[in-house]
């Protein structure tokens, strides 16, 4: 229920929200968890397991229970915490993990059913039979347990990713936060303070704080406009940092939370020189008997929700403790009216701080009410005694956040004054640790190490800071520890996950003694909170349960992201075509006009082939292609081959190195096929090099290692050879190149090329430069296909008035446009060879070309490829396949087998890369790698393809299918 | 405002070994500008752009005869926009992991680095005004890269 007279917001407009369907109003500034509890609504959830009621535990994102779906279709959007979702006029929340409803959910079944559902219990019971695990058992369990679901569809709404960049990044604004921020922005440092909230201030908001005189809010509320208004600061509100990476690099995720165009979330890159972590302290719960009903809360929250929003969790509240500053809560709440039955410490010595009963050395040792709490047990000196309370605030203390200190490996340290755990110096270059963070917990100790921290900070960056630290409360945190509370009834430690202290005994039992094993075993610590509220409490009953202390337990590794972050901020921009920059041809939209599908070739789009009309296959298509080429003339488009421009002095003897055949030997205006081995002796690329002068070559290679090789000749020239004098250029992208392929290639060549060229001007692999209408460019003759071929380059510009020119010209000549399915047909009829073959794992020996191996010079790999393993009769080698029975078809992927022997892998004798249907022969083809495949020529061999079900019974081949002289390209 | 740049010719040059001091002296003799530091430009009309160890990019102005380096012609290998306003840096970080802040990248200033997923040049030409370079093939993602974190950085200012 709302307080009168409370709250930051107690005059903000009204805003209408629902929750399950049902209509309520909350006021603008309240949080989802702030208006529900204004309407009284205490059960928000159930729990994972056993379906329990659960409520709001706490005010921020650490939140275990109070978890809604957002959204319907592919919006849909589960697992936000109602903590830290803003309420806007027209939000739609809906509860999770219950049906038919929250109030009256069928698996709660399985909170009847927890002595059988305890921690292991899946591990040991449903092991048998094998295969009952993923067809019966897990769909089964996952239906029944688990947050809220993902509704499966491609998600459309907008996310961002950015970077950014500052000296010093402060994270967290609350009193540290925003000393560390001014000090160092008015040093003159480039600063970013980012917060989780959307009010920034941190605890000072939640609290009813003084600093210098003023209300601790409003003192906040004046340090953010200061900041504001300096140009060196950049504030990032509603921004979690969510982990620390290498070099100062951290992540966080912005919830935008815009309408529009404007992203849900951002996901930020920020690179810091140095950071200031004021992250805060989380209060942790106090594991006593059925502690886990509604109305069971954080001390802490309960301040926050009474102070920040001027909301009260219940009418009649009670302060379970184990140290001083939760007393604050009962103060604050008779200061604003709310009654409050008692305050129940555990410490004999406590001493009020107000006006309210004080029960020393009390522990609750029971709770009641099914859907939200009515009465306490109390267990204290004088006996037992119940209370009627519908609200319990509870603390065990506080764990300062230490998540991010940890995230490089480090481990924080036990401080036994406190109780819990503190960062460990060092643990991440470049950051400091300020504020309760670091266990100062005062507001005054906060803010003066806040300040003090970032004069280190700036001062080691070269400013020079002073600080003017405003007074404040300095009252001394006093705690004795307190873990678990006896009694009958499960003691909740995580709330998520649904592990409670009987669990982490049974862990330790079953000898899952380290609490990493513990938490694999129990479950606790997973999920989307990552046990922020239960780790410490866990890891001290796993202490107490295996006769260890807190510091020899240890704790469990602590991860990025500290809060989720959805895939979509990560994976922001790469929706659709986002996913990879799109790489077009000059050709591009020539083809498209012309109804190519377009096929991804790397980044690049190629055509697949061209349709005709009256043509309802592909293959109908890519047979008229191929007959084309080889019968009349055909043109492609070829310029998405790597082209690298090589000059220098040296540039010959530099291609001899990289190159394991030889070209310093190479002619001018001739034109050479190159295969380059890597270091290991394996084939990495071929292509042809072009010399186009003394020093100067130009290298082709295939489309998708144009990458590769270029990387690769900028490493042998920097790291191997640096002492030859030779530069690189990539002119992929600067000429449109085509081939020109057919017997009637040159006569199409002729009726576009400013000097005709004849046999002897322009004999097989020439090259030379050539002019069309008055443009220079070049001509190769090199052919792909087996055919009479060319390939012509002008500067890109030209490319697609130079393509639309030559398919016209070759359609009057009978020919026409082909796409990749001809030029693949075209190429294993000749049996030459692509990335299927060389792909990656097969030596130049594998693909008969070992005698390219050039033993009068060294080049890269030629050492390793000698290696007698490499050169084993018995390799799996090159060869064709061709289908006895020429109407059977071959699948690429498949297996060999000798005929009659079974289809298993021991009996594997090769595989199959590239196949097709042959119109030049009639019939399919295959190219594949058998062993001591060369000397099996006419032998029959069994293909079997297990996953398309497919059994061809091929005879062993040449790989040269097709005019094996190689006349017809000479011509 | 993003606007395309037409850039006139361009041309690759990569001093050959002990070949920078004379390749920049004939660059000067011959259009005014030197060869550029690394990540450094030279010259605003015709200008050198730093490109990679050893390499620029002269812009816009013939490239004269330099038997000290390689010169490739590079006219039709780039698109190159340019992109200018209030807001300009805050559109490129949504694309570029650099920092672009302008006590760190001053006027003239380059980088070849990502725009979005592509590998390009970005070079500051005014306190405003970025010139943005990726691979010709890639233009149309450029522009939709850019057009989008545009439409994200400005859905936050209303």
């Amino acid at each position: 229920m709302r307080v009168s007279g409370k709250g930051q917001n107690q005059n903000a407009a009204p805003v209408s929200f629902t929750f399950d369907g049902q209509s309520y109003v909350g006021r603008q500034g309240d949080t989802l968890a702030a208006a529900l509890l204004a309407n009284d609504v205490r059960l928000v959830g159930r729990s994972f397991k056993y379906h329990r009621p659960r409520g709001i535990l706490t005010a921020g994102s650490e939140e275990p229970n109070a978890l809604v779906t957002m959204g319907d279709g592919a919006s849909q959007d589960p697992n936000i915490r109602a903590t830290t979702l803003e309420l806007y006029d027209g939000l739609a929340a809906r509860s999770q993990n219950a049906w038919p409803s929250l109030k009256f959910d069928v698996m709660a079944i399985n909170d009847m059913m927890s002595p059988f559902l305890s921690a292991g219990f899946y591990y040991k019971t449903f092991m048998w039979p094998k295969s009952f695990w993923e067809a019966v058992y897990e769909p089964i369990i996952r239906r029944a347990a688990g947050l809220g679901a993902l509704s499966g569809k491609a998600n459309e709404d907008i996310y961002e990713k950015a970077f950014a960049h500052c000296d010093v990044l402060v994270i967290g604004a609350g009193p540290a936060g925003i000393m560390a921020a001014l000090t160092a922005a008015k040093a003159g440092a480039d600063v970013i303070l980012a917060d989780e909230d959307s009010v920034m201030g941190g605890r000072l908001n939640a609290e009813t704080y003084n600093v210098g005189g003023h209300v601790g809010a409003d003192w906040a509320a004046a340090q953010i406009e200061q900041l504001k208004a300096l140009k060196n600061v950049r504030l990032m509100p509603r921004t979690t940092v969510t982990g620390a990476y290498d070099d100062g690099t951290f992540g966080a995720l912005e919830r935008v939370a815009g309408s529009g165009d404007a992203p849900l979330e951002c996901f930020w890159r920020i690179v810091a020189k140095r950071s200031i972590l004021c992250a805060g302290a989380l209060e942790r719960p106090i594991a006593f008997p059925n502690n886990d009903r509604p109305g069971i809360m954080m001390a802490s929250a309960v301040r926050a929700y009474l102070n920040r929003w001027g909301v009260a969790p219940g009418a009649t509240v009670t302060v379970f403790a184990n140290n001083d500053d939760a007393h604050q809560t009962a103060v604050d709440l008779i200061d604003a009216g709310v009654n409050v039955a008692a305050v129940v410490d555990s410490r004999e010595a406590a001493k009020p701080r107000g006006e309210y009963r004080l029960i020393n050395g009390g522990l609750v040792t029971g709770t009641k009410g099914r859907h939200g709490l009515n009465q306490i047990t109390v267990t204290h000196a004088g006996g037992i005694e119940e209370i009627e309370t519908d609200c319990l605030a509870m603390s065990g203390g506080w764990n300062p956040t230490v998540h991010l200190t940890c995230h490089m490996n480090g481990r924080p340290t036990w401080n036994d004054d406190l109780q819990s755990f503190v960062p460990t110096d060092g643990t991440i270059p470049g950051m400091s640790v300020a504020g309760a963070a670091a266990g100062h917990m005062s507001n005054a100790a906060c803010l003066k190490s806040g300040a003090q921290t970032a004069c280190v900070v700036a001062t080691d960056l070269g400013f020079s800071p002073n600080a003017d630290v405003p007074s404040a409360e300095d009252t001394p945190y006093q705690i004795e520890p307190l873990w678990q509370v006896d009694g009958k009834g499960r003691k909740w430690l995580d709330f998520q996950n649904d592990v409670h202290v009987k669990d982490i005994k049974l862990a330790a039992q079953e000898n899952f003694r380290s609490v990493e094993h513990m938490k694999r075993y129990t479950t606790q610590g997973m999920a989307t909170d990552q046990g922020k509220s239960s780790n410490v409490s866990a890891l001290a009953v796993l202490a107490d349960a295996t006769g260890r202390g807190i510091p020899e337990t240890g704790t469990t590794t602590f991860r990025p992201p500290y809060v989720p972050v959805s895939i979509g901020a990560m994976g922001a921009g790469s929706q659709g075509n986002g996913f990879a920059p799109q790489r077009l041809t000059t050709s591009h939209h020539a083809s498209v006009d012309r109804g190519a599908p377009m096929i991804e070739a790397g980044l690049w789009y190629r055509p697949s082939y061209f349709p005709k009309q009256g043509e309802t296959t592909w293959l109908q298509s890519c047979n008229r292609e191929v007959d084309y080429v080889r019968n009349t003339v055909g043109i492609c488009d070829v310029s998405t081959l790597g082209k690298i421009d090589i000059q220098g002095p040296d540039a010959a003897a530099f291609l001899d190195f990289v190159y394991c055949n030889t070209f310093s030997s190479l002619k001018e205006n001739r034109v050479r096929y190159g295969l380059m081995l890597r270091e290991d002796g394996h084939v990495m690329d071929d292509g042809t090099t072009a010399r186009l002068g003394p020093n100067h070559f130009v290298m082709t290679t295939t489309t998708a290692a144009a990458g590769q090789v270029m990387t690769h000749l900028e490493w042998v020239s920097q790291a191997l050879r640096p002492d030859l004098n030779v530069r690189f250029a990539s002119v992929t992208e600067q000429w449109a190149q085509f081939a020109v392929a057919g017997p009637k290639s040159r006569e199409l060549l002729n009726s576009m090329l400013d000097d005709p060229i004849d046999e002897e001007s322009w004999p097989f692999m020439a090259c030379g430069e050539i002019s069309i209408s008055g443009v220079s460019g070049r001509l190769f003759r090199i052919s792909f296909s087996g055919e009479h071929a060319y390939e012509v380059a002008l500067p890109a510009r030209f490319g697609a008035s130079l393509f639309r020119q030559l398919v016209a010209q070759a359609e009057a000549l009978g020919g026409g446009a082909y796409g990749m399915e001809a030029l693949n047909v075209l190429r294993i009829e000749k049996g030459f060879i692509t990335h299927a073959e060389i792909h990656g794992r097969v030596t130049a020996f594998d693909i008969g070309f070992d005698r390219m191996v050039s033993q009068k010079k060294d080049c890269i790999g030629n050492a390793a490829s000698r290696r007698p393993g490499l050169l084993d009769i018995q390799r799996e080698q090159m060869i064709g396949l061709k289908p006895v029975d020429p109407n059977e078809s071959l699948t690429a992927g498949a297996h060999l087998f000798v005929e009659g022997a079974d289809a298993v892998a021991a009996n594997d004798q090769g595989y199959v890369t590239s196949v097709c249907h042959s119109p030049t022969l009639g019939h399919a083809l295959g190219l594949g790698f058998l062993k001591d495949g060369p000397n099996r020529m006419g032998e029959h061999v069994m293909l079997v393809d297990h996953v398309r079900d497919v059994r061809t019974l091929c005879e062993v081949c040449h790989p040269v299918f097709f005019d094996p002289d190689g006349g017809r390209a000479r011509g | 405002m993003i606007t395309e740049v037409d850039a006139g010719p361009i041309t690759l040059v990569a001093p050959l070994d002990g070949g920078r001091k004379a390749t920049s002296e004939a660059l000067k003799a011959a259009i005014g500008i030197g060869f550029p530091n690394p990540n450094r430009t030279q010259g605003t009309g015709p200008r050198a752009i730093w490109c990679g160890m050893e390499q620029a990019l002269i812009v816009g102005a013939a490239c004269p005869d330099l038997p000290q380096a390689v010169c490739v012609d590079h006219t039709d290998a780039w698109a190159i926009v340019r992109i200018e306003g209030d807001q300009v840096e805050d559109v490129l970080a949504r694309l570029v992991p650099i920092d672009l802040r302008s006590a760190v990248f001053k006027r003239g200033h380059t980088a070849r680095t990502f725009i979005g997923h592509m590998n390009g040049g970005v070079t500051r030409v005014g306190a405003n005004a970025f010139e943005v370079m990726v691979m010709r093939s890639m233009a149309g993602t450029l522009v939709h890269d850019l057009e989008s974190a545009a439409n994200g950085v400005a859905a936050r200012s209303v």
